[in-house]
């Protein structure tokens, strides 16, 4: 029940929100803030010591013709996803805070049903659910693209719309090829986790099913080749909707890789290690290399996040304990560093009226607080030690370096990259000769404190991350699982 | 005949009783309401008495009709499209000049729809279909003093009449080779002497082809862009619902009946005309700028979707048939219920253009085109999910990897087209044009309302549906 409530709260908060508008425009502001801090809280004080494979459980019927059930459930890891999301939603309902001042009900309404959509997708256990809930929270994240984005927008929000949509319908045919199986198996339908891990699977109808799923996570992921929606898409989204596609729905597909990839089908995912493992290091590489080339501000973050992502990838095949919380950590460091970069990006852009690198440039002596912040958020950016973002790419790379130590060298070149760039990206904004005279004012103290909130989050991870290793033992399946599971 | 044949074929007497009815009344007693009252009542006495005959299934009645629980459940299906129909129209006609005889060819179109959904003989399949094509005609060029909907009559006309002929002659070919009209003697005459099955196959192919073309079916799509746009809404709405519902469900029963599974050519001919279908119909509707020309080339898409599950058969089929039909209607009546509650007497807003920014001037309508076009690209918590759902299912039930595979990239190339009406209705900076509209009739907002709650209601907690399906089939 509880976590039928933690769905229902954004939702529902969604719904006054669009509703309130009528009231006054801080309305729907206020009621976003609050359902989220209550969610959060919620969130938080489910964390317990627990020995049990699930923290928490709840199973209601729903389609009894094909055996779907209304199933939710929750271990650590989708707990630790599940609060960064919440998390996250706070901070990009706090930075649009004046950046958007049109339909502020419609907006609060679609950033809210969003995340009410991903906290579904960390608990759903039914993979009828899942996937309701997985093609659901696009629907407003497409409007949060097409209607507050910039210029472009129209465009951006379609392909991001195709990709992740079609995508999830070679899932739902993935799905439903192991619906049949099991069914010929048990003579039943069912489309239960629990009970569809044990179909048996062998040869090539499970390498084909496995490539389903892993087509729709690679995609929302994004793991090279299927990552050009997304800097399009970071590029056209405002703000917030930036933060919530960075933060929050990339990691939805990490989160699928592991719950429904390498934890339900665990000896065919071990076959497709190889593959997945070669596209994370072209994408590590890649990525980073074309995030330099980018004259674009959000450009360049968006192509920092197909780097970063792909750490995550190489983490969770690689197939040891090390990598896997590596993987985690990642994501959740990535979860707090990249949203920084776009706040900084949008609220560059509400005062200079662009993302153009080449019209930026001598900004530090005009807003020397956003300078402090950038070089932070760049610094956390390119793995410093004593941020998160090491934390997670050292683990990643030490893990792998046990079984793939030839692709932990090549992956360990991108981190190189990434100090170029992300100097690059500090260098051509905010040093150099000042362009014409600027009169634009510094971050105000709101906007400091949400950016300092996060930095302080990405901080005290890098100088102490057991918070984040014990929440995930709190849940011995995702890590002993992964590692029995590919030696 | 005897008490329980009548009984059986109940809904086809009261249908054929109201519309004697209601064209006495419209010739002494001219009054729109009245007889628009008269034509919903017989409707709805009509779905009534499904029960009755309910009582009697299954039951041959004369060699023409085959009354089962099949007949009745998409009867029904027929029956209530068609007074969500009558109810769009009402508003639609209501400045219109003489109306009345709208609401008889409707009935006559339903009328035909019912027996086509219980025939199992040639003769009532070409009854049916000819009852439902004719009064079509009528129904499409009902606005005579505009020149579209009369253009898109004759070229419907023209071209249905060519599609019957076709079907006749199949016909004419399998009564020489087998001598029988029935469907189910059709396959036992065949397997029992191989010798015919050339000129067979030479007729079923023409039959097809036939059917085909009512289908809209890729390649005999061409009528359809013309004939939708150039139709009054409502009765697009009808076209894209009932006369193509009707069809497919007579479709889906003749197949399996002459035995047609066991032909792996026109197994092959259909699975052709299925990839086609999907891929033309939705690359077509990607050009489209005028809604009802989109819904139009849209439902080439989803008949191709719908004989994937046809071609697929299996235990799920009829199911998934029924739940993808039921959905379609719902959705097709959702969307030309918006358009017409947006229209006036001087012709149809469906110009995408003019519905630019219409969500932030009229909430509730463009609201209902959304969730309309959402089920349509099928997104879950809709109807049109539900369905798409059911036919993913019946094609990889039985292994068609190729139908299955050209369904999900259709599908991706059909949301574009889907979207692209989205952000037209959201657009900011667009002004929709139409907001100077009278203000809707009661009648049409009813019916676009629920199909508007319909479609979500279903779509999140389907089973009561589900149910009656699974139970029922």
């Amino acid at each position: 029940m509880m976590l039928f409530i933690l769905i229902c709260v954004p939702l529902l908060a969604g719904v006054a929100a669009w509703w309130a508008e009528g009231l006054g425009p801080s309305w729907p502001r206020w009621i976003a803030l609050v359902a989220l801090i209550l969610d959060l809280a919620l969130a938080v004080t489910l964390v317990r010591p627990s020995s049990a494979q699930w923290l928490l459980q709840v199973q209601w019927p729903w389609i009894p013709r094909f055996g779907i059930t209304f199933h939710l459930a929750v271990d650590g890891f989708s707990l630790l996803l599940i609060q960064l999301s919440l998390f996250l939603g706070l901070a990009s309902v706090a930075i649009s805070w004046h950046e958007i001042d049109g339909r502020v009900g419609f907006f609060h309404f679609n950033v809210l049903c969003t995340i009410a959509g991903t906290v579904g997708v960390f608990l759903a256990l039914d993979l009828f659910l899942f996937f309701t809930l997985w093609e659901v929270m696009l629907v407003p994240m497409y409007f949060l693209v097409a209607i507050w984005g910039h210029e472009a927008r129209y465009r951006a929000a379609i392909k991001f719309f195709i990709f992740t949509q079609g995508s999830g319908l070679v899932m739902l045919a993935a799905i439903l090829a192991l619906v049949f199986l099991y069914h010929q198996h048990t003579g039943r339908y069912s489309f239960d986790y629990l009970q569809l891990q044990q179909t048996p699977l062998g040869g090539q109808t499970a390498i084909w099913i496995v490539l389903g799923f892993f087509v729709a996570f690679a995609v929302k992921l994004p793991a090279v080749p299927f990552h050009s929606w997304l800097p399009d898409t970071h590029t056209q989204a405002s703000t917030a909707g930036s933060v919530v596609l960075a933060g929050i729905l990339l990691k939805t597909g990490a989160y699928g890789l592991v719950r429904f990839v390498i934890q339900l089908f665990p000896t065919t995912a071990q076959a497709l290690a190889p593959m997945a493992i070669t596209l994370a290091v072209i994408g590590i590489l890649y990525g980073a290399l074309l995030a330099f080339a980018q004259t674009d501000f959000k450009r360049l973050v968006a192509y920092t996040s197909v780097s970063h992502m792909g750490f995550v990838l190489l983490g969770l095949f690689a197939g040891t304990v090390l990598a896997t919380d590596g993987a985690v950590m990642q994501m959740i460091a990535h979860g707090l560093v990249t949203p920084g970069l776009f706040m900084i990006a949008g609220l560059l852009q509400l005062r200079l009226h662009s993302r153009d690198l080449a019209e930026m440039g001598g900004l530090w002596s005009v807003i020397p607080r956003c300078g402090a912040m950038t070089m932070f958020f760049a610094m956390a950016a390119l793995g410093m030690p004593g941020l998160a973002g090491f934390i997670g790419e050292f683990l990643v790379l030490v893990g792998t370096f046990a079984t793939h130590p030839t692709y932990s060298i090549i992956a360990a070149l991108g981190m190189l990259v990434s100090v170029i760039y992300a100097l690059q990206l500090v260098q051509r904004t905010f040093h150099g000769e000042p362009g014409a005279l600027r009169r634009i004012p510094d971050l105000s103290a709101q906007e400091t404190g949400i950016l300092a909130v996060l930095a302080v989050l990405i901080t005290l991870f890098g100088l102490y991350p057991q918070p984040v290793f014990q929440l995930l033992s709190a849940a011995p399946a995702v890590t002993a699982h992964l590692a029995e599971a590919l030696p | 005949m005897s008490r329980a044949d009548f009984m059986a074929i109940l809904p086809l007497l009261v249908l054929s009783t109201t519309m004697i009815v209601a064209m006495l009344v419209s010739a002494f007693y001219r009054r729109h309401g009245a007889v628009m009252a008269i034509v919903q009542l017989g409707l709805m006495l009509a779905f009534a008495a499904l029960w009755p005959a309910d009582a009697q299934v299954p039951r041959r009645v004369t060699t023409l009709l085959m009354v089962d629980r099949y007949a009745l459940l998409f009867g029904g299906l027929i029956l209530v499209a068609s007074i969500g129909v009558a109810t769009l129209a009402y508003g639609y006609l209501r400045r219109a000049h003489r109306p009345e005889e709208f609401y008889l060819l409707l009935l006559a179109a339903s009328l035909g729809g019912l027996v086509l959904a219980s025939s199992n003989h040639f003769a009532s399949l070409f009854l049916g279909l000819e009852l439902l094509s004719v009064s079509l005609f009528g129904l499409i060029a009902y606005p005579i003093a505009h020149w579209r909907p009369l253009e898109a009559g004759i070229k419907y006309l023209i071209l249905s009449g060519t599609a019957s002929a076709l079907l006749l002659f199949g016909m004419a070919l399998i009564y020489a080779e087998l001598g029988t009209l029935q469907f189910e003697h059709i396959s036992i005459a065949a397997s029992t002497e191989p010798s015919h099955s050339k000129v067979v196959i030479a007729g079923m192919v023409l039959i097809l082809g036939g059917i085909a073309f009512k289908l809209s079916v890729v390649p005999f799509h061409m009528w359809v862009g013309d004939v939708y746009e150039g139709a009054p809404a409502p009765v697009g709405a009808y076209l894209a619902t009932v006369s193509k519902g009707a069809v497919f469900v007579m479709l889906l029963r003749f197949l399996p009946e002459a035995g047609l599974y066991g032909k792996p050519a026109l197994l092959w001919i259909l699975t052709l005309m299925a990839v086609a279908s999907m891929l033309i119909g939705n690359l077509l509707a990607l050009l489209q700028t005028h809604l009802k020309r989109l819904l139009g080339y849209s439902s080439v898409a989803h008949l191709g979707y719908l004989l994937v599950i046809l071609v697929a058969g299996g235990p799920l089929a009829t199911e998934a048939a029924a739940f993808y039909l039921t959905a379609y209607f719902v959705t097709l009546l959702g969307a030309f219920g918006v358009i017409t509650l947006l229209s006036d007497e001087q012709g149809d807003n469906d110009a995408l253009a003019e519905y630019r920014g219409l969500f932030w001037r009229r909430p509730w309508v463009a609201g209902v085109l959304s969730i309309t076009m959402l089920s349509l690209a099928g997104i879950p918590v809709t109807m049109g999910f539900v369905a798409k759902f059911y036919a993913v299912a019946a094609g990889i039930e039985r292994a068609q990897w190729l139908l299955v595979a050209t369904l999900i990239v259709a599908s991706a190339i059909g949301l574009y087209y889907y979207l692209r009406i989205l952000i037209a209705l959201f657009s900011a900076r667009g002004r929709t044009t139409i907001v100077a509209t009278p203000s809707y009739s009661w009648s049409g907002a009813l019916v676009v309302v629920a199909a508007g709650l319909l479609l979500l209601v279903i779509g999140a907690y389907p089973v009561p549906l589900i149910n009656l399906f699974h139970g029922a089939l």
